[in-house]
């Protein structure tokens, strides 16, 4: 047999037929929604008099447009309130099981998928939403769709897909102390620049990558999205099978044993072919923050932003642009540099490890005078998590404040707006104009050196507060 | 359900020489929370278009009454980021019915060619001098004619052929609708989830 990667082996498994030169039918095992990209694809099933064709295959959850504080009262915002309540409103109507506000399964889409078990090996995955590339690193074949293709999945359980090409980064060695997976992968999106893999879908290997937590692979994944990948994935290994068995739906199945010996087998074979692969060495990654106005410009934090002489002629007007954006100049530092605001949380770092790291970093420590720090759990699960290991307290001891779980500053669709030309070192994704509020201007960094940004009010290496 | 059907667009262009543009520029996600697909039209590129007080930026090139039409010109990774394919309905409600690039994000293009919008790529030394043109003459017009799969800036500029996928072509030409094709094969894809309950 013809050796093949493990996105081969998931994606052609899943083709119900290949159209002639065009796109496959590719089956989907799980459907995840949420308020934002959905109501337009329900209104589409009715106007065509529909039914959603597998309702139990569609899990929905609110969670791009709730408020972080006073969760049990009504959202004030109206249009905000609306779409809330058209998602349960579509919900009830076609029979979807829907987390809603105060549900204790209530969270960000990519956190409550995997921490509830629905998230499994092998299968799968889209979502009206860029970073379902997240639920890669259980060994899925996840990515993010328009609601067009929402409405596909709802009226018959397929979408129309191209395949992607494939791409390998491995990352070997061992990361640095400090160094985490948020470091990781914004390091290798500063090497491919926010379009070097547009087109592929991305294996991640490598003993750096096998060596990370669960959290720390769907960090990873979920970035994949920010070099332009279709998504990325990660074989499943005893990690992963130690994450799921953790999880009661999960492990009370009396075929779990049988589902994890057949998981084992989802890896590239060893002579498999891709489009593309690439290398990196963990020893020479540190901790990382962006400078731009896109998530490949990217720089350890004891770099200079590149100068003007360094940037080719095509790109020079959209780098001066997105610097003035960013009230930076070419060729200066980072460190140092104050900061107003500090936000942890998002499908990329909002999970319990990420609160952990930035709890045991401030602990001892006191919140810098003058800056504002949002701290939002990923789910409720999570609160609660954080709550009853103490982390709450810590935070609080330390003049910082939980709050209850949402998508919040990453993309701001609720009230927790950057204001404008503030800066925010932030643990989310995205670093565009405008992401976390008109005017807003965003630094991408890992839970610690927000941690660090948070202790301080600059912009801070981490390594340098950490005790031996 | 039939679509608005494309076949040529000759049209003015309007230029906007900027690389990496995200969906987040295209359509800011404080104006997400529509539950329509219209009305999406009057928010495109809003943070460029008008400053804090709702002020019109004079130096935008959309509130430059020298550039109009409904061919978008611009810099590559086009539609990066977010999957929200309000992006597209914005586009499409301010009146574009084609954007030319060197280069899309993948789930833009995916979603721009299920709202009838065509994307364009050419080479970027061609997208560079395109963009020159129209910037020196806002009068240029351009041909786009999806069947022959070319570009061609009139009067006499020379056709250069671009790429489109052959099904998706067929539907942007005809007006067809995927979930109609998706729904005509449903027998198809009972037979793959009965295969797959047994273990193929």
């Amino acid at each position: 047999m013809k050796p093949e990667t493990l996105f081969d082996k998931i994606w052609d498994s899943h083709v119900v037929r290949s159209i002639e030169g065009g796109p496959d039918v590719l089956y989907i095992d799980q459907h995840f929604i949420h308020e934002v990209t959905s109501p337009q694809a329900f209104d589409g099933l009715r106007a065509r008099g529909i039914d959603v064709f597998r309702p139990s295959m569609t899990l929905a959850t609110a969670d791009h447009n709730i408020p972080t504080v006073n969760q049990n009262m009504p959202i004030r915002d109206e249009l905000s309130r609306r779409q809330v309540e058209t998602l349960t409103r579509n919900c009830n109507e076609f029979g979807i099981t829907c987390y809603g506000l105060n549900d204790p399964h209530n969270g960000i889409v990519h956190v409550i998928g995997p921490e509830l078990g629905y998230t499994l090996p092998g299968m799968t995955i889209v979502c009206g939403d860029s970073h379902t590339s997240t639920h890669g690193a259980f060994g899925t074949v996840a990515f993010g769709i328009g609601t067009s293709e929402v409405e596909m999945v709802l009226a018959t359980q397929c979408i129309l897909q191209p395949k992607p090409k494939k791409m390998r980064i491995r990352v070997e060695g061992e990361l640095g102390r400090g160094i985490t997976a948020k470091d990781l992968i914004l390091y290798i999106i500063s090497q491919l620049s926010t379009s070097g893999a547009t087109g592929y879908f991305v294996e991640y290997a490598g003993s750096a990558v096998e060596s990370l937590s669960m959290e720390g692979r769907m960090t990873v994944c979920n970035m994949s999205i920010e070099m332009g990948a279709r998504g990325g994935l990660i074989a499943p290994d005893d990690t992963t099978f130690e994450y799921l068995r953790k999880i009661p739906a999960l492990s009370n199945r009396p075929d779990f044993y049988a589902l994890v010996k057949k998981w084992s087998r989802l890896r590239s074979d060893p002579d498999a072919v891709f489009d593309r692969e690439l290398t990196f060495d963990a020893g020479k990654i540190k901790p990382m923050i962006t400078y731009g106005t896109n998530p490949g410009m990217g720089i350890s934090i004891d770099e200079s932003i590149p100068a003007l002489e360094e940037i080719s002629d095509e790109t020079k007007a959209s780098f001066i642009k997105s610097l003035n954006y960013m009230g930076f100049t070419p060729g200066m530092k980072l460190a140092g540099q104050p900061v107003d605001y500090v936000f942890l949380g998002s499908c990329t770092n909002g999970r319990i490890e990420d609160l952990r790291a930035f709890a045991g970093f401030v602990r001892g420590r006191k919140k810098a005078p003058g800056v504002t720090v949002l701290i939002v759990p990923g789910s409720k699960k999570v609160e609660k998590q954080a709550i009853d290991e103490g982390l709450a307290d810590i935070l609080k001891d330390a003049g910082f404040v939980l709050r209850q779980p949402g998508c919040s500053s990453c993309l701001a669709m609720n009230e927790d707006k950057i204001p404008p030309g503030k800066y925010a070192v932030s643990t989310s994704n995205r670093n565009f104009e405008g992401r976390q509020g008109p005017g807003a201007r965003t630094l991408l960094a890992s839970p610690l050196t927000a941690a660090a940004a948070a202790v301080t009010g600059r912009i801070t290496d981490p390594g340098e507060l950490m005790q031996d | 359900m039939p679509k608005e059907k494309f076949d040529i667009l000759e049209s003015t262009c309007i230029p906007l020489p900027i690389e990496n543009i995200d969906t987040d520029q295209i359509i800011p996600a404080r104006f997400l929370s529509l539950t329509s697909r219209e009305g999406f039209g009057e928010y495109l590129f809003r943070d460029w278009r008008f400053d804090k007080s709702g002020n019109k930026i004079e130096d935008c090139v959309f509130n430059n009454p020298r550039y109009s039409g409904r061919i978008l010109v611009t810099g590559k990774n086009f539609g990066s980021g977010s999957s929200r394919e309000h992006a597209v309905w914005a586009i499409a409600g301010y009146g574009f019915r084609a954007v030319v690039s060197s280069f899309f994000a993948d789930i833009f293009r995916n979603n721009c060619l299920n709202n009838g919008i065509l994307p364009v790529v050419v080479k970027e030394d061609y997208l560079q001098n395109l963009l020159k043109t129209i910037r020196d003459n806002p009068s240029t017009m351009a041909r786009i004619d999806l069947d022959k799969q070319l570009f061609t800036v009139l009067p006499d500029g020379e056709g250069i052929s671009f790429e489109i996928n052959p099904y998706k072509k067929e539907c942007l030409l005809n007006g067809l609708d995927d979930i109609d094709y998706l729904l005509s094969i449903q027998d198809a894809i009972k037979a793959y989830e009965l295969r797959k309950t047994l273990g193929k």
